[in-house]
């Protein structure tokens, strides 16, 4: 049997495999975010008529998922491995399933299966028709046709592939608690484990989110940061990317405040479409942005 | 004669959505076919995870040659209209005949319509039928502008073992398929009709039909559980689902780890379910659950399906470990303690927190307990720990299980079972099919909950219309109903009504949110308020004026709401609305079975002779009246004179009526409805020999307006008992 890929491995082969489809190959958004998706390469670039193919390994948090390390595989920090590919080409399925035994996961051997799971983010206000992908049980991807983000309509579609890495290589590592996850092996044969590398960060953090955490504090940031992405959107200027990063900080405050149980649940949904305001906000302006009007002239 | 053999491959399709679009394709197809001429003899449509197929037997291979006649313009109009008919019909004036119609000569063409090839016209409606698919939820394709479920890779269309050729959403029809995803070498398999390809189909790990994937995989399970000592938990909603997601449905058993099995039931089952779409297991002899689960899988593995057990076994143990976790934390803390956090979510923006909504719940509780003679205690308590579970870990991670959880909780924390057993059944009813509460606390429990749900939510503005009622106050309204109808409790309803908006208006001066700021479960304080917010009832029901015109309003709307449900309940259980529209329209009444007793009553008295024959009387009293009332500008109410009668029918009315009217006030006043019918129906015969012997409109002004005034007193006996004149028929 072949060696079973560390963690690295398992990111070192998703990237390789996927810069052989044609994609970019960025690295991790600097700001916190919940999900890959918010990472401006997705939410901005699905938008307009520009092709686009791009795969990144995205840090996400989600700060009630904490469990202060106690659970097997609940994490408030975890990595994400996005692809978008826009259009979608029409064979996604079949690469999707290519990356699979790429990373040692032999169809022949498991019960992969796609199960309905449409995508939807109020936050983002995006939505997409798709499934979540699933290996013996286990959620391991969604797979996602985008139909719109911000509101509008994507034309044209993007498919969207997001790996949870942490439970993917646990599935091919078998291990079943995520701190004994093999991150790395060095060249004297030596392991570095998940938890040597993020337990402590899941402790400390888990306390943060749920009882450390300033209210206060989060909920001015919130507004300041929804004040400063109206004024960087305010007609004459249309700073479409620094407005978006303003609007991922909100929303992860908003996260925050979620965690730390302050937010009833009409104030939830009064929060959120705060936010979707300001995402569907900067997503119109993108459009007007160089990069986000350009039409090739062959597509 | 021929067969037709239709595939449409594609990405997976949502497992709900599969079997009605099938039935959707086969209507829309056969449906397209019929209108233009072509009859067939057998369809059959299959559906599953990435095909739906349609085979179609007995289609003629043509379509049949019609003769159609069409009128054109008269002979002797002018030329231009018949230019423009010999445009239309493509015919020149010779081909034209001539019809003699009662209005003259007129031009009829007899245009042959030569059948075409059935191959023809499939090509041609087949691609309409798929964009016609009325798919849920659709999207539209990366590089087409057709909506459909998900990507579509291919389409076999085959009549006669021929390729119907046609394109849709940039796929072109042709005669090969291929087999299941992983089990299959997928190469293109070629087919002809319908015969081989379900047999290579099946060869190639697909069954085709859902109902044999359901009857597999359910013997399956059965045998599966029953050679383990142990019998499944039927779940027709998860085989259904389960079926559309495997093409070649495989089932094997994996364990439970020990750990968990002193976890609530519910948890288990909720989790394995909703996540994993797995089926439990029971010991048959004691009916708890056992340690074992099914899954159905798409796959027959090399190792016999060693790693996908192994893997689902794992993935569950992550799932349940977190459902323990949250199981373990959340009984850390006493369902008392967390009442007042619920200070920190709030209910609503213009309602308060859900902390207000449990000390409003436990106070409503308390009044209904009052009025149904139940232990106002436990219900106080009772109320007051019915929302505090909802900021425990296991809601937050199963929002379907708040109440369930709440139940294990207060016995965890030695709450009195019929305390319990109210947290628990609080929600209840939560659906049509579920049943009502019966013990009297939880029902005392959830009738508080839907009062101030409805009063609350109506008192924000949050009032449902049309389709929108983003609060579910239908739902509230209904169930509230349905736990008073059915357990025939008797709540005059704007006492609680009224107490509710109270909670809001804090009739007693001090803030009564500040009167419980320490702790709602120190002392009377609740009792207190309770009270308190019962006399501000009672007054505002009796008219009292410590309550605003708007206030007022937004009772009264509430209970017309309630009514509308009610009128639904019964409508739905088969009494005339015309019947529940004239007991309604009396007006004020806020006991909901008395008002349903009093509309039975009503529905069986005019289902008698006597019943249906005093109706007619009515009508012609009542038309009568009306247009008198009309001629003379005025009403006739008002006794008439005894002593100005003149024929003894109108003599023995005026007697009769006079005594009918006492007895049935004084028995609708002690609510036997079916001896105020009873006297009512006396009063037919008296009736029936006015009309027959008198006029009511005499010459003589007195004895008109005499008469009158008998008839109107007529129909205010009837009112009595009911609005007659909204009764129909």
């Amino acid at each position: 049997m072949a060696k079973k890929k560390t963690f690295q491995d398992l990111i070192l082969t998703l990237q390789a495999y996927w810069a052989k489809q044609g994609c970019v190959i960025l690295q991790p958004y600097d700001v916190e975010m919940g999900a890959g998706t918010f990472h401006p390469a997705t939410t901005l670039r699905a938008l307009g008529p520009n092709p686009w193919r791009a795969a990144y390994v995205q840090p996400s948090r989600r700060p009630k998922d904490g469990r202060y390390g106690e659970n097997p595989n609940r994490l408030q920090h975890y990595y994400q491995f996005q692809v978008i590919m826009k259009p979608a080409p029409s064979d996604i399925q079949e690469l999707y399933l290519g990356s699979l035994r790429e990373i040692g996961l032999d169809p022949k051997l498991h019960d992969i299966r796609f199960v309905e799971d449409d995508w939807e983010s109020p936050t983002l206000g995006a939505w997409g028709l798709g499934w979540e992908v699933w290996c013996d049980g286990m959620e391991v991807s969604q797979f996602t046709y985008f139909q719109q983000v911000g509101g509008i309509d994507c034309d044209p579609v993007s498919g969207e592939i997001t790996y949870g890495l942490e439970r993917l290589a646990m599935y091919v590592q078998d291990v079943e608690w995520v701190y004994d996850l093999a991150f790395a092996e060095q060249p004297d044969g030596r392991i570095v484990r998940y938890g040597e590398v993020f337990l402590q960060n899941e402790q400390e953090q888990s306390a943060f989110n749920f009882e450390l955490a300033d209210t206060e504090i989060l909920f001015q940031h919130f507004k300041d940061y929804e004040k400063q992405c109206r004024e960087l959107l305010a007609a004459n200027t249309k700073m479409a990317l620094p407005a978006y990063d303003q609007c991922i900080k909100a929303s992860h405050c908003f996260n925050l405040l979620d965690a730390r149980g302050v937010i009833s649940v009409t104030e939830r949904a009064a929060y959120i479409a705060r936010v979707r305001a300001l995402a569907k906000a900067c997503c119109e302006a993108w459009l007007e942005t160089p990069m986000g009007a350009y039409t090739p002239r062959f597509v | 004669m021929a067969g037709l053999l239709l595939e449409l491959f594609s990405e997976e399709i949502p497992a709900r959505m599969q079997v009605q679009a099938a039935r959707d394709l086969e209507k829309l197809v056969v449906g397209a076919l019929s209108d233009r001429g072509l009859l067939l003899e057998g369809v059959k449509v299959f559906s599953g995870p990435r095909r739906l197929t349609l085979a179609m037997s007995g289609l003629p291979a043509r379509q049949p040659d019609v003769k159609e006649e069409l009128k054109g313009p008269k002979t002797d109009a002018p030329a231009a209209a018949l230019d423009g008919f010999l445009r239309k019909t493509g015919l020149t004036k010779d081909q034209l005949k001539v019809e003699k119609t009662p209005k003259g000569d007129v031009y009829l063409a007899v245009i042959d319509r030569k059948g075409r090839d059935t191959i023809e016209v499939l090509a041609e409606i087949l691609p309409e039928c798929f964009a016609k698919l009325p798919w849920p939820k659709s999207m539209r394709f990366p590089s087409s502008p057709v909506r459909w479920v998900r990507p579509l890779h291919g389409i076999v269309c085959m009549f006669d073992a021929e390729v119907v050729p046609f394109e849709f959403a940039g796929v072109k029809s042709g005669n090969t398929t291929v087999g299941h995803r992983f089990l299959s070498d997928g190469k293109p398999i070629r087919v002809r009709h319908f015969e081989d390809y379900e047999k290579a189909l099946h060869d190639a790990h697909v069954v085709l039909d859902a109902e044999q994937r359901k009857a597999i995989i359910f013997e399956e399970l059965k045998a599966a559980a029953f050679v383990r000592g142990l019998e499944l938990i039927p779940d027709e909603g998860l085989l259904d689902e389960v079926a559309g997601l495997a093409e070649w449905p495989v089932v094997l058993v994996g364990a439970i780890q020990d750990e968990f099995m002193d976890v609530p039931p519910e948890i288990l089952q909720t989790s394995m379910r909703t996540h994993q779409k797995y089926f439990s297991l029971r010991d048959p002899q004691t009916g708890k659950m056992a340690n074992r689960f099914a899954v159905i899988s798409n796959m027959v593995a090399q190792d016999g399906g060693k790693e996908i057990i192994a893997g689902n076994e794992r993935v569950l143990r992550a799932r349940l470990s977190d459902a323990k976790f949250f199981w373990d934390q959340d009984r850390k803390r006493s369902l008392e303690s967390r009442v007042n956090d619920l200070k920190t979510i709030v209910f609503h923006a213009k309602a308060g927190t859900v902390y207000g909504r449990a000390c409003r719940i436990a106070i409503l509780s308390m009044i209904y307990a009052e009025l149904l003679g139940f232990d106002v205690k436990k219900s106080e308590r009772a109320g007051l720990l019915a929302k505090a579970d909802l900021l425990s870990g296991v809601v937050g991670e199963f929002p379907e299980l708040q109440g369930i959880m709440g139940g294990y909780y207060a016995r965890a924390d030695n709450e009195d079972d019929a305390v319990a057993d109210a947290v628990r059944d609080h929600y209840k009813p939560v659906g049509a099919s579920d049943a009502v509460p019966t013990a009297p606390i939880s029902v005392a429990t959830a009738l508080a909950e839907k009062t101030d749900n409805l009063i609350s939510l109506w008192r924000a503005g949050e009032v449902p219309t049309g389709s929108k009622d983003p609060f579910a106050l239908r739902r509230s309204a209904l169930g509230l109903i349905r736990t008073l109808m059915e357990n025939k409790l008797r709540v005059p309803l704007l006492l609680p009504a009224f107490a509710t908006l109270g909670a809001y208006i804090q009739p007693s001066g001090a803030s009564w949110e500040e009167r419980l700021e320490d702790s709602p479960f120190d002392g009377n304080i609740l009792k207190g308020i309770a009270d308190d917010l019962l006399a501000f009832a009672r007054d505002a029901k009796k008219g009292g004026t410590k309550i605003s015109g708007a206030d007022r309003q937004i009772v009264s709307d509430v209970m017309a709401f309630l009514a509308d449900r009610l009128k639904v309940a019964l409508r739905e259980k088969g009494t005339r609305h015309d019947l529940i529209d004239a007991v309604f329209s009396l007006g004020g009444e806020d006991d909901l079975v008395r008002l349903a007793a009093r509309v039975e009553a009503l529905q069986n008295f005019l289902k008698s002779d006597d019943g249906a024959n005093l109706l007619v009387a009515y009508k012609r009293a009542a038309n009568i009246l009306k247009a008198e009332e009309k001629k003379d500008n005025r009403s006739f109410d008002g006794d008439s004179d005894p002593q100005a009668f003149v024929l003894p029918e109108e003599k023995s009315l005026y007697v009769e009526l006079a005594a009918a009217s006492e007895m049935i006030r004084a028995e609708v006043e002690r609510e036997r409805f079916v001896e105020a019918m009873g006297v009512m129906a006396r009063l037919r015969k008296p009736v029936d020999a006015f009309f027959d012997k008198v006029t009511v409109n005499d010459k003589d002004a007195k004895l008109r307006e005499n008469r009158l005034k008998l008839l109107s007193r007529l129909r205010a006996t009837l009112h009595l008992v009911a609005d007659f004149s909204k009764i129909e028929g």
